[in-house]
Formats: structure tokens, C-alpha cells, sequence
């Protein structure tokens, strides 16, 4: 995020694409509700009726998968009513004339057609954006998990820049990040393209400076590869892996895929709380210390870095992460792996990250900072960019519209979208196992508009095949006002209903990110089986209580 | 006008004591910074004033009646009392009062973070008597089956913390209040079970009551446990937003988790997962020792140092005969930093390569 949680009581507009916060981010929401209170107005784009659109001055129920054109026709709206900044447009940026020529094109009227919704309500959301002083973006994986991921984002940095609000207090373009240290898993490098501290691989100095510490001087220069090339690649190229407490085989799409990689490795080594459907495929399994019983540092979504604090010992043998990686290490010779203590590990981090640099483990357990702190005097840096941008001038993206990786058709004729749920949270390792939780979500369900139900003749509860290009699922149908006519949704919580067996239509080109949120299905009417009639989930829940 | 000018005029007298306030602060919030300690049960910092319960009525001069300190704005020159004895002798009434509609005072802490605020108050003043014997306003709802928060109204004293939370810090609007007087009974929208209401089950409103009327029914399991209740300061293991928790602990068990009112991002906010879903951690199923995968494709459990060994060879063979650009690591968003650091490291400092990712791809 650009801008801190404490902002979000402050803008004068909210824009929320792609984001259910009520549901995913709900204490998030709570400082949305207090701006809207305050007499703030918000906009909302979502393909489903979520909680949030209740609330809204502007409603926009675009069709999965059109974000760009959305973004591109409320800026389309902004030039031609002359509401940006010019001064910021002068001082702080580039690339304004190309982009400005580019939109002239993608009128409201233009983007209408394709995102399925009204011209005049993309012309109010383009003029009340315009018009926030200060206004605020908020998107989740709505956003990024799109082929257009990266052109989606650059979008909303676009309409940010021409209205100036980046560097200004209740501003900002700010992804909500899903879980509790995704973010810090990209501060400390545990990302193909970055070292730790966000320093890209192909930056000569770091990569020197790396090599150097770490004792490799035959350190890449650049040569990424991302998880889903590395997938592709096993039993090709890749043939031994080391997963620390993911699972992959249920949270990643096209299941199938994933299994039939992660099954022709030589050697798979699995870090994890709990024996996951990834754990089952590997060749030994390594029992870590949970959350609660496990001392360390989070980093979330605002940047800000905090201690984590164990309460309880571990079940039986289990140990941190960090140590049983550092121990398979020192047994491979690997140097540098020494570490003694949490804070052995979180001291070298600070030692070479520029972000973290006026950070250590004594500081971070007396305090909780934004990054950058790039010194041991720096207070944090809750707004970014007030000053400037890191590479100078924020520049404007020329981009157009792409349609999603798959669309629509005769033999797949319905749109899928996927997400989570208030309360259980991705792949249910944890919500699945914490009692109570399936008083209030037992089961997954197929959420279907009513009058789609009622025309392809289902009622509440009747079994629903769902079949896509590359799997079928079975899952109940439930139908709701949430959904639009023509659009599905279910979330990929429940390994008994596999839902990302039917994603994974295609990737963003520059990141990688998984088209998890749109593909064309089919559905159909699952023939009564003995075990349909029968609730497939009773034994997995069984300990669950 | 500078911030810093408006202070140093805006001056009163509390106690004897000239201190400076900045326009806009009650009575109450002077009365907090200076350190006297106006009793209060309707108070919650993070909601707006409410003025119901009156025990943090303070003397005021020039003004007959006592005045709700919570509710009321400070002004230049007030002089105010806040523990006369006839202010004193005022509160103890009240808390007579109310103690005589409820049917105990005395409850466990692990109910909720405010629970105790009721009983502290009633030894502060020894208002433990049975002077009253009133009725009782508010009836416990014994046929909600939710298993998260006993509704255990005989209890409440209508301070409305609850409802207020609800609709101010969550804007769910899950509950209001029925009736008047003694009559007055918390309830949702049709009077029936939360799960039919609005209510996200986010704990906010067991967390604020002051007797413990709302309660944490997970925590509660634990109550006959042995042992003293221990708090640890972490954060929240599930969303990016990072909320600031207290772990509950007796011995080696966790037993439940308070927000932080103080926490950075959340100032005592949580939802549902953050304030009920802790319990996977001494869940049953955690792998408790290494594993090592057999001939037949079973797993027997093993010693570390074997399974370590194992680990390494493998990874040591790949690098013999498909060289370093054939292993891979995936890290994970929800373990710390140092694991994050450590796959990173064990990547490019054991293969030179930047053959690492993680989850967020998906
Ligand atoms: S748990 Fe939360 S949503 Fe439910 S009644 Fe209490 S405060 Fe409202
Ligand atoms: S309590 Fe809820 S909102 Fe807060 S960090 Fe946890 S999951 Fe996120
Ligand atoms: S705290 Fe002031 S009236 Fe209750």
C-alpha cells in the first residue's frame, strides 16, 4: 500500500476495484465505513453484488475480466473535463502527452459494451475520482490475478497520477494483501525477480553485493523464473523442490497440472503444520512450528513491521522454519547458515536490505514501523512518494484493452470467478481446523444469479458438474442476487471441492500471476449418486470439531 | 491559529489543579491525560460518548446537578471536582444499584478484554451489597446455538457498548436494544439467533462489555483449567492487515486471543478468523515428526537427523546429475520473515540461481 491503514478514514472518494473488503479484509472495512460516515463517497467495480456495493454512490457490475477498459474510460472522462492535477502532471511525472493522445479513443460509450455496464455510470465513477481531493484506490487479487494483471494495476497508478493523488495523506493506489506476510515474503527476496529489500535481480550492484555475501560469485545476473515456469518445468528441468508451507496443489490452478508436476520430481521436501495435499506428494515431510508458538517478524500490508510472539511450545519435534531450512543447508555445505536465533536470521536481513537497513530485531519487538526505515534514526515512511518516486517521475503507461485468456463460447458458455470467504481463508488448513468455524460455513456452494438457476432448472442445494477446459468440479448450487445473470462464483477453500481444477486459464506475461479469477465453464446437473446423497465432507470435518 | 497557542490559553481547574486542554475535549479526556481516575462503565475511547450509566459524573462549579464527565466539553476556567465525597457517595449508590440487577459480579476474565471493568468498580467502591435486591433488567438467551459468544444478558447492565460497537466500529448493525427501563433487553434484528442477524461473529461486542454479559464461549472452555491466564502480544495469522492480538494462555495451552486495543492497524478491531479461529495450532492433526516417504508410498515417521540426511541427499543428487539449475523453492506468505530470508538464501546462496517464489502468484 502507498498509503497507511489510517488513511483509510480519511479520503474524500473511495474507489474499490476488485475487492470484497467487507468479506476478505473486514477490519480494513471498518475504517471505509468510518470515511463513508464522515460523508466520503464511494465507488465500487465488481462483477458480484458483494456487501460492499450496498454501500456504494456508484455501483459498476462490470463483466469479469474488463477492469482496463473501466479505467481507461474514467480517465477518458477526467481529460476531457479537465479535473487533473496539472501541477503534479508537470512536476512529478512523464509520459503524459502519449497517454493523454492514447485516450481520446476509449470513451464511456466505447467501454460500456464491453464491461456490460451503463456509459453514464462510468461517466459519474470518472467524474467523482476526478473530483476526490484527496481520493483512494483500494484492489485485491480482483486485480492482479488476471492475464492483465500487471496492465489492470498500471491502470489504476495511471488515474492516480493525472489526479495527484500519490505522496497525499488519504490518497494512494493500496493492494490489500491476502495473507499475514505476503508482503514480507517479497521484502526478504523470497521472490524470483527481487533480492531481498525489492532490489531487482538484474541490478549489477546487488547482484555483486549478493554474491559476495553469500559466497557465490557465480550468482545469476538476472534469469528469473517464476513458480508457474518452474511447475511447467518439473521432471523437465527441475527435478528436485523444497516447498516451505504452501499448499500448492490445492491453492494453485489447474490442480490436475500441479499434481502431475509435483509427482515427477526426484525429490520433494515438504516445511508444514499439517500433512496438506502437497505434503502427501513429497518424499519427506518436515513438522514446523505454527504461528503462536513461533518468534519472528511480519510484515503487512501497509508495510508496517511487527514482532511475532510465541506463546505455546510446538507439538512434539516440531521446529521453526527457518532452522530446519538452515539445517539441510550446513548438510549441503552451503556457508552462511550459522544461525542461532530468530534474530540471527532477521539481523542479517536488515544487514543487507536498503528498505529494512535502520532496522533490527531489538528495534522491531519496541516498535512497529512503515518501511523504508533506511536508517537507525528513521522514523518509518507511512506515505510513499511524498517527496518523489524511486525512479524519478511516475510515469503514465499507454496501454488498450485485452480480452480475458478464454472467453465465453458455445461450449462453455458461462462465466466462473473465484475468491475467498469471510470465514475461512484459502485453503482452509487452518479455518478448517479451528472449531466452531462450520457452524457458519460448512460446506463450499456453486453461487448461481436466480434466474440463471431457475432457467437451467436447479434448486438450492441440487448438485451442479462444473466442467472447464481442463477439469470438471461438483459442487451444490446456491442461488443469490450476488451473482449477475451469466457469472458463477466459489471460492477454492475446500479441498473436497477442488474449484481451481477448472482455473488457470492462462498467466499475466510479465508476472505470472494465475488468471484465477475469470474462466468459461459449463454447467450441468450431476447425476444422483449414492455419493451425492450423501455428503461427501462428513469425514473431513470430523476432527474439525 | 497555531495548535500549540490554542492549548497553552484554554486552561481549567481540575481538583485544584490548573491544566490546559484543547478545544473540543471532554471532561473525561482532560481528566484521562492528567492521570485522575473518573470511574466510568459506559465508556469505550474508540466510540462516541453516551452518557448512560453516570458514574463519571464529576462536580462542577456553578452547576447544581452532578455533569457526565464523558459527555460533557471542557471549557476555559471550569473548576471541577472529580472525587468529592459527595461525588463519591453518588457513585457507590449507583453501583448499589446496579449490582442489585444482576445476578453475580464476580467473572471470569476470560468472558472477554472489558469483563472485569464491573467487578473492579463494585470492590473499588465496596458497593457489594444486596441492599437493591431490584429486578433485573435483560433475560440470557439460552437457545442460541452459535458456538462463539454466549449471550448471557442476565448479566447486562445496558451500557449499549455492544450495540454501539456494532454499529459505529463495525457498521454491522447485528444488534439494538428492546424496550425501556427494566425492560431493556439486547437483541438482533428479528430476537433470534445471531447467525439470522447481520453479525460477522468479529467478538467486538464481547470484547467491550464490562460484565461480562457478552462472553468468548471458546475461552470459556478453558476456564476450569489450572493454572494462571497468561497474555502474549503477537499478530493476527491470517490477513495482510496485521492486527495486533493478546494470546491467552493457562500452562502450555492456548486458550484464546483478546485484540489489542492499542494495535497499529487494528485499535482493538478483529474479525472473525483473528478473534475466534486460533485453535488449529493444538489441533490434533499437527505433524508432530519428521516423515519420510517408504518404498511402498507410505510415510514412517523418522528422527530429524535421519530426515534431515534424507532432505540434503536429495538435493545433492539433483545438483550432481541435473546440475544447479534443477532445484526449485517455493516459500510461503504466511511463515515469518526468517523463513522467507532463510528459502531465499538457502536458493541463491546453495545454487546461484533465483529459482524462488511464493505464493502470491496465486
Ligand atoms: S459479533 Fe460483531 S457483528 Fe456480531 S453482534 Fe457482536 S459486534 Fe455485532
Ligand atoms: S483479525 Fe481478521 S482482519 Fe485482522 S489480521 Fe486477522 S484476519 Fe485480518
Ligand atoms: S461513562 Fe460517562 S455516563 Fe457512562
Amino acid at each position: 500500500m502507498s498509503n497507511p491503514l489510517a488513511d483509510m478514514a480519511k479520503p474524500d472518494v473511495i474507489f474499490c476495484i476488485g475487492t470484497n473488503m467487507t468479506e476478505c479484509h473486514p477490519v480494513a472495512a471498518t475504517g471505509l465505513k468510518k470515511a463513508m460516515a464522515r460523508g466520503a463517497k464511494l465507488i465500487v467495480a465488481d462483477p458480484r453484488r458483494i456487501k460492499l456495493a450496498e454501500l456504494a454512490d456508484v455501483y459498476l457490475p462490470i463483466r469479469v475480466g474488463s477492469d482496463v477498459a473501466l479505467l481507461l474510460a474514467m480517465a477518458h472522462v477526467i481529460e476531457r473535463e479537465g479535473l487533473m492535477n496539472r501541477a503534479f502532471i508537470e512536476h512529478r511525472t512523464a509520459g503524459w502527452e502519449d497517454f493523454r493522445r492514447n485516450l481520446k479513443a476509449f470513451t464511456p460509450e466505447w467501454a460500456a459494451a464491453i464491461c456490460e455496464v451503463p456509459a453514464a455510470d462510468i461517466e459519474r465513477a470518472g467524474l467523482i475520482y476526478g473530483r476526490g481531493r484527496p481520493a483512494a484506490i483500494y484492489y485485491t487479487l480482483g486485480i492482479t490475478e488476471h492475464i492483465c494483471g500487471v496492465d489492470n494495476v498500471q491502470s489504476l497508478c495511471n488515474l492516480a497520477l493525472m489526479t495527484g493523488n500519490l505522496g497525499v495523506e488519504g490518497g494512494g493506489i493500496n493492494p490489500m494483501r491476502g495473507q499475514n506476510n505476503i508482503q514480507g515474503c517479497g521484502d526478504c527476496g523470497a521472490e524470483t525477480f527481487v533480492f531481498p529489500g525489492s532490489v531487482k535481480i538484474d541490478d549489477v550492484a546487488a547482484r555483486d553485493k549478493f554474491a559476495n555475501a553469500y559466497q557465490r560469485p557465480d550468482l545469476d545476473l538476472g534469469q528469473a523464473m517464476t513458480k508457474v515456469t518452474g511447475l511447467q518445468e518439473c521432471g523437465k528441468s527441475i527435478h528436485a523442490m523444497l516447498i516451505d508451507g504452501e499448499n500448492t496443489v490445492v491453492s494453485d490452478p489447474d490442480r490436475n497440472h500441479c499434481e502431475h508436476a509435483l509427482k515427477s520430481l526426484d525429490h520433494l521436501v515438504v516445511i508444514d503444520i499439517f500433512m496438506t495435499e502437497t505434503a502427501k506428494l513429497a518424499h519427506v515431510v518436515l513438522p514446523a512450528t505454527a504461528w503462536a508458538e513461533t518468534d519472528g517478524v511480519a510484515c503487512n500490508t501497509e508495510r508496517r513491521v511487527q514482532r511475532l510472539r510465541a506463546a505455546v511450545p510446538p507439538p512434539g519435534e516440531a521446529k521453526p522454519d527457518w532452522w530446519i531450512i538452515a539445517e539441510i543447508a550446513k548438510r549441503l555445505g552451503i556457508p552462511g547458515f550459522d544461525f542461532q536465533s530468530p534474530a540471527d536470521v532477521f539481523n542479517e536481513l536488515c544487514s543487507l536490505s536498503p528498505t529494512y537497513g535502520g532496522l533490527d530485531w531489538e528495534r522491531v519487538s519496541r516498535e512497529s514501523l512503515n518501511w523504508p526505515v533506511p536508517t537507525k534514526d528513521h522514523p518509518g515512511t507511512p506515505i510513499l512518494h511524498t517527496e518523489g518516486f524511486t525512479n524519478g517521475r511516475g510515469r503514465f503507461m499507454v496501454l488498450g484493452y485485452r480480452d480475458p485468456a478464454e472467453v465465453v463460447d458455445d461450449a462453455f458458455p458461462v462465466w466462473l470467478t473465484t475468491g475467498r470467504r469471510l470465514q475461512s481463508y484459502h485453503t482452509r488448513t487452518q479455518t478448517g481446523r479451528a472449531s466452531g468455524i462450520d457452524y457458519l460455513l460448512s460446506e463450499e456452494s456453486l453461487e448461481v444469479n436466480p434466474a440463471d438457476a431457475e432457467a437451467w432448472g436447479f434448486l438450492d442445494g441440487d448438485w451442479a458438474i462444473v466442467t472447464s477446459r481442463r477439469g470438471e468440479v461438483k459442487i451444490k448450487v446456491r442461488s443469490t442476487d450476488r451473482s449477475p445473470r451469466g457469472t458463477v462464483f466459489a471460492s477454492f477453500s475446500f479441498a473436497d471441492v477442488p474449484v481451481n481444477n477448472l482455473t488457470g486459464s492462462g498467466y499475466d506475461p510479465t508476472t505470472h500471476t494465475a488468471e484465477l479469477k475469470v474462466c468459461a465453464v459449463r454447467i450441468e446437473r450431476a447425476p444422483v449418486t449414492l455419493e451425492s446423497a450423501h455428503d461427501p465432507r462428513e469425514p473431513e470435518n470430523a476432527h474439525a470439531r | 491559529m497555531s495548535a500549540t497557542a490554542t492549548e497553552r490559553e484554554l486552561t481549567m481547574t481540575l481538583d485544584g489543579e490548573a491544566v490546559g486542554f484543547r478545544a473540543g475535549e471532554t471532561i473525561y479526556q482532560v481528566a484521562q491525560r492528567t492521570k485522575k481516575s473518573i470511574p466510568t462503565l459506559c465508556y469505550d475511547e474508540r466510540l462516541e460518548a453516551f452518557g448512560a450509566c453516570r458514574l463519571c459524573v464529576v462536580e462542577v462549579d456553578g452547576v447544581k446537578a452532578p455533569v457526565a464527565s464523558c459527555t460533557t466539553k471542557a471549557t476555559a476556567g471550569m473548576v471541577v471536582r472529580t472525587d468529592s465525597p459527595i461525588i463519591e457517595k453518588y457513585r457507590k449508590t449507583l453501583l448499589e444499584l446496579v449490582v442489585s440487577e444482576n445476578r453475580e459480579v464476580d467473572v471470569s476474565p476470560l468472558r472477554g478484554f472489558a469483563s472485569q471493568e464491573f467487578t473492579t468498580l463494585v470492590d473499588r467502591y465496596g458497593a457489594r451489597t444486596g441492599r437493591f435486591k431490584g429486578r433485573q433488567s435483560g433475560t440470557s438467551n439460552k437457545t442460541d446455538d452459535n458456538p462463539f459468544i454466549l449471550r448471557d444478558y442476565d448479566l447486562c447492565i445496558s451500557c449499549y457498548r455492544c450495540v454501539r460497537v456494532c454499529a459505529e466500529q463495525e457498521g454491522d448493525y447485528a444488534i439494538t436494544m428492546m424496550n425501556r427501563g427494566f425492560g431493556t433487553q439486547i437483541t438482533t434484528e428479528f430476537n433470534g439467533r445471531l447467525k439470522d442477524s447481520a453479525c460477522t461473529f468479529c467478538g467486538q461486542c464481547v470484547q467491550t462489555c464490562p460484565t461480562g454479559a457478552l462472553a468468548d464461549k471458546k475461552a470459556l472452555r478453558a476456564a476450569d483449567l489450572p493454572g494462571e491466564i497468561a497474555k502474549t502480544r503477537t499478530i493476527c495469522p491470517y490477513c495482510g492487515v496485521g492486527c495486533s492480538v493478546d494470546l491467552l494462555t493457562k500452562g502450555d495451552r492456548l486458550i484464546g486471543v483478546q485484540p489489542a486495543m492499542d494495535g497499529p492497524a487494528n485499535q482493538g478491531a478483529l474479525c472473525i478468523k483473528g478473534q475466534f479461529a486460533f485453535d488449529f495450532v493444538q489441533h490434533d492433526d499437527r505433524l508432530k515428526k519428521p516423515l519420510v516417504r517408504q518404498p511402498d508410498g507410505s510415510f514412517k515417521e523418522t528422527e530429524w537427523d535421519e530426515a534431515l540426511d534424507l532432505a540434503a541427499a536429495g538435493f545433492r543428487r539433483s545438483l550432481k546429475e541435473h546440475g544447479r539449475r534443477s532445484i526449485y523453492g517455493i516459500a510461503s506468505g504466511r511463515a515469518p520473515h526468517e523463513a522467507a530470508y532463510s528459502m531465499q538464501k538457502f536458493i541463491r546462496a546453495g545454487f546461484g540461481t533465483h529459482y524462488i517464489d511464493n505464493c502470491s502468484r496465486a
